[in-house]
């Protein structure tokens, strides 16, 4: 049942909606979680005012990442923006370059072969795998359980090896170019991706023992953070944070991309949209993704063209258009919308990132009625990061 | 889409029509309509839920285009409606109300591009820049180029040489 907190404490509304907090009466206090603080995602923080212990309104501030990227992007040809893609979001880079991949291909009128797509399938699942296993970390730690982030930080290094060993780096694969991808398979990596597999599936069971049926961690999560269903698409509200409400908001099955539709796979729902069904709805996920990156290696075709015939790219123009290209991430509809101009260069790119809905919005509503102690589990539950807000 | 079109077009104005996939088309509209479009799909066509909101200046032309993307998520389809408006003195009526994560986007347009989104909530608060004093710097008459060699000054040991040319005279130093 959804947290009922005492209203009779809390400050009036002014005529234009916003709280009458007198700092000067000493009932309230103005509390900075972030930027530096171990319990905030990233480089942002939230301005909490505080009655007590409780939070009465918290407002996300962001600015302490802005690299520019959009921009950058209007002055670099089709291909020179290809490497600084990735770096727009760092624990799951890998949509970034499929997203603007598809995008570029979708306007330049090239089509990616079948070979490269399944291998581009499997890149985005490992990441999903990876992107998972640091947010279960993280959730941990919010709630104090240190050691759970270095059993994941393990096994996520061992997905990072399969990386290196596939795409020559851990971190910014540089993988998938407009047209394809670089390279092929290493011989043996599927043996060496189910050992790899294996050590994860052994460590999540770890993980849900000591972690999911804590009863400390439940009871600090169970009916904490509830996301309305309503609230679902007013506040654009996608993946795991919808699916832990019964939303079926699933790209990879509403608009398969890639491979999907030949992969056998459900959406993975909860019911109860709190931090709990959250954390649950993502470690079932992740072992669904386990279970994909098997299927993508047991059904892909052993040989193939790993990159369609596209122009000179020192020379690259692509005719007037616009076009959106969205894909599942683990937190939800990571999408390009690019334009071009008949030029060798983007006039527009927009990156548009889950975090960009549920970091500020979505959190300065949610974020009212907590306790202070509970903020940071909440900002981890609805999986932000904040690269994607700024760019 | 070619039907939703249609039928749009017989209750509004509507401008040109861009089927870019089978799930995805762009209709262009007046500043006007805007509202009307957008509450018509939202509440009638179920396109409830708002993909993002963003510009692009169109410098030549004289216009921003402000494209406003929206799903339908039962129908797996995309609109993006696109608005022209004038770069000067270039203000457009809030959506807050609609969908609240627009305030954000527009929070953004206004400190990125300049375009002023009156009652929209703290949309002249600094969003990521702070203590701007330039021209908004995603327009495209902002020169980056320039305003870093402005800004930022080299340190000393790290002139860049252009490459052709240090090539050249490390390659062939007497010019031959």
């Amino acid at each position: 049942m959804a947290y009922q907190p005492d209203r009779s404490q809390y400050p009036q509304k002014k005529a234009d909606g916003s709280l009458d907090i007198d700092l000067s009466s000493g009932k309230y206090l103005k509390l900075w979680q972030g930027p530096q603080h171990p319990g905030i995602t990233g480089n942002m923080s939230v301005e909490l005012t505080v009655c007590g212990d409780e939070v009465v309104e918290g407002i996300t501030h962001v600015g302490y990442l802005h690299r520019g990227f959009e921009k950058l992007m209007e002055r670099r040809t089709f291909i020179q923006c290809f490497p600084i893609v990735c770096r727009i979001c760092v624990p799951e880079p890998d949509f970034n370059e499929y997203c603007y991949a598809a995008a570029v291909e979708e306007l330049a009128g090239i089509e990616a072969p079948e070979y490269a797509n399944w291998i581009r399938a499997l890149i985005l699942e490992m990441g999903r795998i990876n992107s998972y296993l640091m947010y279960c970390g993280g959730q941990a730690g919010a709630f104090g359980m240190g050691v759970i982030s270095q059993w994941t930080t393990y096994v996520r290094d061992l997905m990072l090896d399969r990386f290196e060993e596939l795409t020559g780096a851990r971190i910014y694969h540089m993988f998938i170019l407009p047209g394809g991808v670089r390279d092929r398979l290493p011989e043996g990596f599927a043996q060496r991706m189910e050992e790899t597999l294996g050590e994860i599936e052994s460590t999540m069971s770890d993980v849900y023992d000591t972690m999911y049926c804590n009863a400390v961690f439940k009871k600090r999560t169970v009916g904490v953070g509830v996301i309305d269903v309503d609230l679902m698409d007013s506040y654009g509200v996608t993946g795991p944070n919808a699916r832990a409400g019964g939303v079926a908001k699933d790209v990879r099955i509403d608009q398969p991309y890639l491979v999907y539709p030949e992969l056998d796979f459900e959406p993975i729902l909860g019911q109860d949209s709190d931090i709990y069904t959250r954390a649950d709805v993502r470690r079932k996920d992740l072992l669904q993704s386990v279970d994909l990156v098997r299927q993508i290696l047991a059904k892909m075709p052993k040989q193939g063209s790993l990159m369609a015939k596209v122009p000179n790219v020192m020379h690259w123009k692509i005719p007037r258009g616009e076009t959106y290209i969205r894909g599942e991430c683990s937190r939800g509809e990571y999408g390009y919308y690019l334009v071009t101009d008949g030029s060798g260069y983007p006039r527009r790119v927009n990156v548009r990132g889950p975090s960009y809905t549920h970091a500020m919005a979505l959190l300065e509503r949610m974020i009212v009625n907590l306790n202070i102690a509970d903020v940071a589990g909440l900002m981890v539950s609805l999986h932000t990061y904040p690269p994607e807000i700024e760019r | 889409m070619h039907e939703l079109y249609t039928k749009l077009k017989q209750l509004f104005p509507l401008g040109e029509l861009t089927e870019q996939r089978n799930n995805l088309a762009f209709i262009t509209l007046d500043q006007q309509q805007l509202r009307a479009v957008i509450l018509y799909l939202r509440d009638k066509e179920n396109y409830s839920h708002l993909v993002l909101l963003t510009a692009v200046d169109w410098l030549e032309e004289n216009v921003f285009q402000l494209t406003y993307l929206l799903s339908n998520r039962t129908k797996s389809t995309d609109i993006g409606l696109r608005v022209m408006i004038p770069r000067e003195d270039a203000t457009m009526d809030s959506i807050h109300d609609i969908w609240p994560t627009a305030a954000t986007y527009q929070r953004e347009l206004r400190e990125m591009f300049g375009i002023d989104f009156p009652d929209s909530p703290r949309v002249n608060d600094d969003f990521i820049l702070e203590g701007w004093n330039n021209i908004p710097p995603y327009r495209r008459d902002f020169d980056t180029l320039k305003f870093s060699e402005e800004t930022f000054a080299q340190r000393p040991g790290r002139e860049t040489k252009d490459p052709a040319e240090h090539m050249k005279q490390q390659l062939y130093p007497d010019g031959a």
